[in-house]
């Protein structure tokens, strides 16, 4: 019995430890922002809002369901569920520290990226289902610019699969051991930083590329219609996909768990490496306003998309003159 | 002379020539009337001769048994020539020549000024209600509708 | 309110389906109740209408059952974002026709509040603009709130004035109604060196943001000729190049005795009509300052303890006051008939000219542009409905 179980402990363990990371993340986020704009943030509930996160989940389960009488009742309702499945299945292949992970694949990082463009299927299914304008805008914003980020997004993340000459993440978090952090990698690194932060910030949707959402010109975007938990579950993907891209940025970037102090620290470090990354990102979100959805196309594909394929030669060209490694 | 330099005291003499049946009143801001045929003309003349390109507004005065009078202002900008220039359209008359082919400012204003007055702006583009509800009745600016008029919804 | 049977503006664009899109009349840019009827082809808006009166309140045919001391109070309510200047245009119609003298510590008073509405108006302008650029949850909302912040200043400094910090009724014909209390020009010093100060950080936070450039910079252009024909005034006017403002082209309210520069741009896109009112935002502070300095002492009313009704009678006659408002011309188009109310009161509200030119300015730009345009003509609704 126990033996059947097994492969269930694994991902039932990261998949609630990602649930309580999105959660409190939400507050993170709140947090910063509010000291960023010189006030204080959720403060009632809880010491300091602590609890906030808590009452806000309340909230979101207790609100009514409302479907809009022409919806498109299936796609609809399964939109949520069809836009939160990838953003999970993103932490499958992360591992969170040497051997502690759901499955180390071989092909890891093209697990990742593979999975996380899945979620303009759920995001594209809620605009087109809500049958409203702003959504349906909103989605067809979405599909143009996930379609225009994910290749800047995959050539920024290949960049330390290649001077690390491996595809699993576990290898590529290894080969950074001793402080040898691909960030630290001569001028590819922080060229490659700079563009995974970028088109990370544009592939999930965040400010200033939240043409998608961009609540001042298309209300809420795609998610307009939806509310209480179905509202909260892609809250929740949204979330888990840019806490996903954090670990995978830190992993890529910042060495992993690699730390000092003793072992047991490892999945500490690796957190709050991913943390720090969320932060700059978020950092970003409050400073910039949003850019027309023609400027992030062009910004896509006039700029970004060339130069992370140009900055993906000269990675190969020079690994394959100093060998892999830095 | 262009039309950018005129000041008031040319602007009375040149207003005085074009339009024999008009008044001109004022010192820096003048007040013309003219007759409602001039009313259009007028505007033209001002803003090509003149030089008022600013429009300012237009609106209408209800002298009762008088019958109604438009009023416009339009201002030069560089050499801060201000015309207001009034009309009146005589007892029982709603129909008025439309600024709008001169002024594009005009559009909204006689709209409002439809939607008030129930004046009919000839030429204009289109003359809705602008405040008001399309199915509201009456033009609440009149003298003649006294402010606690009952309206079907809100009585 | 208004049902739509056709596009008014179009382009000529050939070819597959359009969309109509309503934005408003509840929307989270809309800055009031405003509902843009959108044609769109794509992200792109082909045609528009816009439809206003939701916040109709018969201004006009309220100024003709209240009195000349009523309605003073009244007239904030217009253009509620800037209350004391729309309180200002009505006062002076009335003094206009009665040749009523105001002394001159009244007129300073006048200048000093009216100049700390403009720099509390353009505040609340420039953060509802940069959150419809940027999102309440985004960059915008930075923003907004630190310009939250020092527009509670100001409000602060007319709560301890008037004790209103919306709607003042500051303002009576032949005077103002208070007169400043003890240590409040210290506070209104020390008020306007911080905002002096916080207005260069914002001016730097965009102006250095490359997001911010492209959003603004070559948008929503009103030509001078269409700026001046439509009638836009304020810094719209002066965004598209005319070097026309009020205080300046007929001085009222000692306005002659200050020194100030009126700050012009020819590109008239949004980015100029930003960069005259960043400008505007110093010139006022500078105009408060000098104000201050040379306050002279005296009466602060020649009417004073005003207060029945009789004694306000205004002879009769009409006139046109306007005055230079924060978003432009306000102006009052009053005819007295010897009675003690207004026979008939037309009032120009600044936000509905501007208003009006966006129908000409919006089709061919983006959805997005739409806020952006938009929130740079920095509308009222209270006083584009009246």
């Amino acid at each position: 019995m126990m033996e059947a179980l097994t492969p269930f402990i694994a991902p039932f363990i990261v998949m609630n430890a990602v649930l309580g990371i999105v959660t409190y993340v939400t507050l993170l986020e709140r947090k910063f922002a509010a000291r960023m704009q010189s006030r204080i943030g959720p403060y009632r509930v809880g010491p300091h809002g602590l609890l906030q996160p808590i009452a806000d989940a309340i909230k979101l389960m207790m609100k009514e369901d409302v479907v809009p009488t022409a919806a498109d009742r299936p796609i609809y309702n399964l939109a949520p569920i069809v836009f939160v499945l990838p953003c999970m299945f993103i932490f499958a292949t992360i591992p969170f520290a040497p051997g502690l992970g759901v499955a180390d694949l071989n092909i890891g990082v093209l697990f990742f990226l593979a999975v996380s463009s899945m979620e303009i299927v759920g995001l594209f299914m809620a605009g087109w289902g809500s049958n409203n304008k702003y959504a349906l805008l909103s989605a067809m914003r979405a599909v143009n610019q996930v379609i225009s980020y994910d290749l800047p997004f995959i050539f920024a993340a290949l960049t330390p699969v290649l001077l690390a000459g491996s595809l699993k993440l576990s290898d590529i978090a290894a080969a950074q051991a001793g402080g040898a952090w691909f960030i630290f990698y001569p001028v590819i690194g922080q060229l490659a930083f700079i563009a995974f932060i970028v088109s990370t910030v544009a592939a999930e949707n965040r400010a200033p590329f939240d043409i998608l959402e961009a609540e001042s010109e298309l209300v809420a975007g795609f998610r307009v219609e939806y509310s209480g938990m179905k509202f909260a579950l892609i809250q929740l993907g949204e979330y888990a996909h840019i806490i996903g891209s954090s670990f995978l940025g830190a992993l890529l970037f910042l060495g992993a768990w690699a730390g000092p102090g003793p072992e047991w620290l490892d999945p500490i470090w690796f957190l709050t490496k991913a943390m720090f990354m969320f932060l700059v990102v978020t950092w970003v979100r409050w400073s910039f306003v949003r850019i027309r959805v023609d400027q992030i196309l062009a910004l896509s594909w006039k700029a970004l998309l060339p130069f992370t394929l140009l900055l993906l030669i000269a990675t190969a060209i020079v690994v394959v003159w100093r060998g892999p490694g830095v | 002379m262009s039309s950018g330099t005129v000041t008031a005291d040319q602007a009375r003499t040149l207003i005085g020539e074009r339009f024999s049946g008009s008044t001109v009143e004022g010192t820096t801001a003048l007040t013309v009337t003219v007759t409602p045929d001039a009313w259009l003309p007028f505007a033209t003349f001002a803003k090509e001769t003149l030089g008022c390109r600013f429009f300012s507004f237009l609106s209408a005065n209800d002298w009762k048994d008088e019958g109604l009078e438009v009023v416009a202002k339009v201002d030069n900008t560089d050499t801060n020539l201000a015309i207001l220039v009034k009309s009146r359209l005589g007892a029982g008359v709603t129909t008025c020549a439309s600024l709008v082919p001169v002024y594009r400012g005009a559009n909204w204003m006689e709209r409002e000024c439809y939607d008030m007055f129930g004046i009919r702006f000839e030429g204009h583009p289109d003359l809705r209600r602008i405040l008001l509800q399309d199915d509201w009745v009456g033009h609440p600016l009149l003298k003649s509708y006294s402010v606690d008029t009952p309206y079907p919804p809100y009585r | 309110m208004t049902t739509v049977s056709t596009t008014r503006q179009e382009l000529d664009y050939a070819g597959s389906e359009r969309l109509t899109m309503n934005m408003g009349p509840q929307h989270p840019s809309a800055h009031g109740v405003f509902r843009a009827i959108l044609q769109l082809e794509g992200e792109t808006v082909v045609g528009v209408d816009a439809v206003i009166g939701y916040l109709h309140r018969c201004h006009e045919k309220l100024a003709e059952t209240l009195t000349y001391a009523q309605y003073p109070s009244i007239a904030s309510k217009t253009d509620y974002v800037a209350a004391m200047t729309s309180e200002f245009a009505y006062v002076m119609a009335a003094e206009t026709i009665g040749k009523i003298e105001v002394p001159k510590r009244a007129q300073y008073l006048r200048v000093i509040t009216s100049e700390l509405q403009r720099v509390a108006s353009h505040l609340l302008w420039l953060g509802t603009w940069c959150l419809d650029m940027g999102g309440a949850l985004g960059g915008g909302a930075t923003i907004f709130l630190y310009c939250i912040r020092e527009r509670e200043d100001i409000l602060d400094l007319f709560e301890s004035l008037v004790g209103a910090r919306l709607l003042y009724g500051f303002y009576q014909v032949g005077g103002v109604r208070y007169d400043i209390p003890d240590g409040w020009a210290t506070k209104c010093r020390e008020t306007v060196d911080l905002i002096d100060q916080r207005i260069n950080e914002y001016q730097r936070m965009l102006e250095e943001n490359p997001f911010f450039l492209v959003r603004t910079q070559g948008v929503g252009v009103i030509s001078r000729e269409l700026a001046e024909d439509v009638g836009i005034s304020g810094p719209l006017l002066r965004g598209s190049g005319v070097a026309y403002d009020l205080r300046r082209a007929t001085p009222y309210s000692s306005y002659e005795d200050f020194e100030f520069n009126i700050p012009v741009e020819t590109a008239g896109d949004c980015f100029a009509r930003y960069r005259v009112r960043m400008v505007e935002f110093r010139e006022s502070l500078r105009i408060v300052r000098q104000a201050l300095d040379k306050l002279p002492e005296g009466p602060i009313s020649s009417r004073p303890g005003l207060k029945s009704v009789a004694q306000t009678r205004i002879p009769k006659g009409e006139t046109y006051a306007r005055i230079e408002g924060a978003r432009g011309e306000v102006g009052c188009y009053l005819i007295a008939d010897g009675s003690a109310k207004p026979y008939r009161m037309k009032w120009r509200g600044a936000s509905f000219s501007n208003l009006a030119v966006l129908p000409h300015v919006i089709p061919g730009h983006k959805v997005a542009d739409v806020v952006a345009i938009m929130g740079s003509v920095d509308p009222v609704f209270g006083e584009v409905d009246r």
